[in-house]
């Protein structure tokens, strides 16, 4: 291996807007080459920050916190249907925290995990980037998002309790008429505040990927992480604009007398809607045109730290490059042509258009699987708590994904529509994704941004009691689902054999509990007895592993010279490096077969 | 070349699935996103010719493929020298401008007065971060 200090010269950032006389671009920088800390500490660093660690950790912590309340929502759930006819909740409480449930885990946790906190902190480092490439509106896509939760917690603090409508508020339960109180109210500017917020950062994270990376970088030498973000952020430009204008509506609806999602209180001929009522199913229509997209927007991230990880723990390039970052754009485009298929049974949809791309779907993703085994085939397997955490993302997606191909013919979604069938379904693509994969990435980046490990032994003993629970809770759900229980209620008859299930169902979910107990241990170990990462635990191969852990203001003092997608392998590695992507003018180098 | 893509694209999905459906809601949202795609693509697309691809890009030097460093595959690092960007390394208007947002929504819910707050607070934001960008002033 060669010292850090033999490398090539850095790009140079200045501190300084506009005017600034350019640095010298070799060793000596000025005042630390911009890459000294600037500005105030403490809180008011934290109030201040455009640094996307800063933020990329903010971001991170807040939605672990929602992660934890959305969980402790989840086990209220569950000891609810424990017995058919439980009394430990109101029917209106459940209602209640079914809705923010999956509000919280959907809009609060899974995606500002990922790109606003893995993504924020991640992507700069992968490319070579000093930051964002606009570091104000990304503080502001954390400010709005933080607010945005405080606002949808403060629904349980309102008259009349928080919103109780699903986290989907179809029109017209979500209207003024069924869902009075501004629990409601409450809910939809929670998620005008988070839609922004979520939209600045798609913005942030396209610009940062086309304008910021560091020579040499170009898009097919990109990490697959990056890759995955790059998309991810044009489909929440896509897709996010659509539902804050949609919540905007609904909201002018519950409060203006507009009629845009309701048809009470409209003009009635012979007790029928006119052309002047509104459209209830037009609510079902703009929301999964948002929500389609956003299960892609959710699942994409994970996907890339998953790339991330298999190829480092199986001691192989990542196999089939190419084919992953096509696969993903395909994946993108036709998430945004399925969203009817959460409609089939409106019968207002064209079944066969929907269910075609539904079923097409299937096909780049397959191509995911496939080079996800490949990497893996024949690679030296290093079964690190992270490597565990993807392997059963692996597991956990393919299931959801089977079930979710059978759910993407009419017959088969006729039959289990609103059962728990679904709920099972969902729960194994989002689980396995957002909660597997993410949690794999943040064992994997961890020692990046603290400069210090997790527990291995603990981190293990979370997994395996994760993944046990995580079967035991979703498995009985889909039986108990084709039994035809259906979602979203409090009790059941007692003659139907459902409480088996349901009690099978609650232990699991239990198991999840104790296994994200363990995770707090771990962080407290990893706080009070620190043991040092150094720059590049996991012999990584991409750029983010080159500087130091944690990274310093701005991000690099040095860079390797950028001739693949494994810049730090490169470099630590001159006698094994990465085969080539793509044409070049440089001398041929010597392609080793890596082991 | 990016948003022309898009708009090509949700162009294709629209008129397939209209000639298929004949149906209003999911066309227009199809045809929408098309045009969404169309409208900052062709207004790119048209700066980009007029100056030939190379000159001046909306604000900025358009370089033509494989200019930039970051585009070619033989850059070297020292090819990046020089000034990146500017970055802010510290601003308290994205945090003012974030309280403002949050108290003028929640005037919409608990009452105008919430506005009272809220606005002058994004207006002085909003001042503030522009002062700031001129001057190059940080916290």
């Amino acid at each position: 291996m060669r010292s850090v200090t033999e490398v090539l010269n850095p790009p140079v950032v200045v501190d300084q807007p506009h005017g600034a006389a350019a640095p010298p671009s070799s060793g000596d920088h000025g005042h630390d080459g911009g890459h000294a800390e600037h500005g105030p500490t403490g809180i008011l660093k934290w109030l201040t920050s455009t640094d996307h660690k800063v933020i990329g950790m903010s971001y991170m912590i807040t939605s672990l916190v929602m992660f934890y309340l959305a969980g402790i929502m989840a086990l209220l759930i569950r000891l609810q249907l424990t017995t058919p006819h439980a009394t430990l909740l109101s029917f209106n409480q459940y209602n209640e925290l079914f809705t923010m449930h999956g509000s919280l885990m959907l809009y609060l946790f899974a995606g500002p995990f990922a790109f606003g906190g893995l993504a924020n902190y991640i992507v700069p480092l992968q490319i070579g980037a000093p930051d964002m490439a606009f570091p104000r509106l990304n503080a502001l896509s954390y400010w709005l998002y933080l607010t945005g939760s405080i606002t949808m917690l403060l629904g349980f603090f309102v008259a009349g309790g928080a919103a109780s409508f699903g986290w989907v508020a179809y029109a017209p339960l979500s209207g003024a008429t069924s869902s009075p109180g501004i629990g409601g109210d409450v809910w939809i500017m929670a998620l005008v505040l988070t839609g922004f917020s979520a939209i600045f950062t798609g913005v942030n994270l396209v610009a940062t990927t086309f304008y910021l990376r560091a020579p040499g970088m170009t898009m097919f030498r990109m990490p697959i992480f990056t890759w995955n973000m790059l998309v991810t952020g044009i489909l929440i430009l896509i897709a996010f604009p659509v539902l804050t204008s949609a919540l905007i509506m609904l909201f002018c609806d519950r409060h203006f007398g507009t009629h845009i999602f309701t048809v009470t209180g409209c003009h009635l001929v012979n007790g029928l809607p006119t052309a002047s009522c509104g459209s209830p199913l037009l609510w079902q229509n703009l929301f999964w045109f948002f929500g389609h997209p956003e299960v892609y927007i959710l699942a994409l991230p994970f996907f890339g730290i998953a790339t991330e990880v298999f190829p480092v723990f199986a001691r192989k390039p990542v196999f089939g490059y190419k084919g992953m970052v096509f696969a993903t754009m395909a994946i993108a485009a036709l998430s945004t042509g399925v969203w009817a298929h959460h409609m089939f049974t409106t019968g207002a949809v064209l079944l066969p258009f929907f269910s075609f791309l539904s079923l097409l779907i299937a096909v780049p993703t397959g191509i995911k699987f496939f080079n996800w085994i490949g990497t893996l085939w024949h690679g030296q397997l290093v079964f690190t708590t992270a490597m565990l955490f993807s392997l059963g993302f692996l597991f956990a997606f393919l299931m959801g994904g089977v079930t979710g191909i059978m759910l993407a013919s009419p017959p088969i979604d006729f039959a289990t529509h609103d059962t728990y069938f679904v709920v099972a379904h969902f729960h194994q693509v989002l689980f396995g994704t957002a909660v597997l994969a993410g949690f794999a990435g943040l064992y994997y980046w961890y020692p990046k941004m603290f400069g210090r490990m997790l527990n291995e032994t603990l981190g293990k003993w979370h997994f395996w009691l994760l993944f046990i629970g995580f079967w035991v809770t979703f498995m009985p759900q889909y039986v108990v689902g084709l039994l035809g229980m259906p979602r979203r209620v409090a009790s059941y008859p007692s003659n139907l054999g459902w409480q088996s299930y349901n009690i099978v169902s609650t232990v699991g979910a239990f198991i999840i509990g104790v296994s994200f107990f363990i995770l707090l241990v771990n962080f407290v170990v990893s706080w009070r007895n620190p043991v040092p990462a150094g720059n590049n635990p996991w012999d990584a191969h991409t750029l983010e592993w080159f500087t130091t852990s944690p990274p310093p203001h701005h991000n690099y003092t040095h860079l390797p010279p950028i001739r693949s997608e494994r810049p730090t392998w490169d470099y630590n590695h001159p006698d094994n490096l990465t085969v080539h992507h793509g044409p070049s003018k440089s001398p041929p180098k010597e392609k080793v077969p890596v082991a | 070349m990016f948003l022309l893509f898009l708009g090509v694209f949700f162009g294709i999905v629209g008129t397939v699935y209209w000639f298929w459906s004949y149906e209003d809601g999911g066309t227009m949202m199809l045809v929408g996103t098309a045009a969404l795609g169309f409208l900052p693509g062709l207004y790119y697309f048209f700066w980009h010719k007029r100056f030939g691809g190379r000159k001046f890009f909306f604000w900025g030097r358009a370089p033509g493929a494989g200019d930039r460093p970051s585009d070619s595959d033989d850059a070297t690092i020292a090819e990046g020298a020089g000034v990146v960007d500017s970055f802010p390394s510290s601003s308290i208007w994205p945090f003012v401008l974030g309280m403002g947002a949050f108290f003028t929504v929640l005037a919409l819910v608990f009452g105008s007065w919430l506005a009272f707050l809220g606005v002058p607070l994004i207006l002085t934001a909003l001042t503030g971060v522009t002062a700031e960008s001129r001057r190059g002033g940080h916290v």
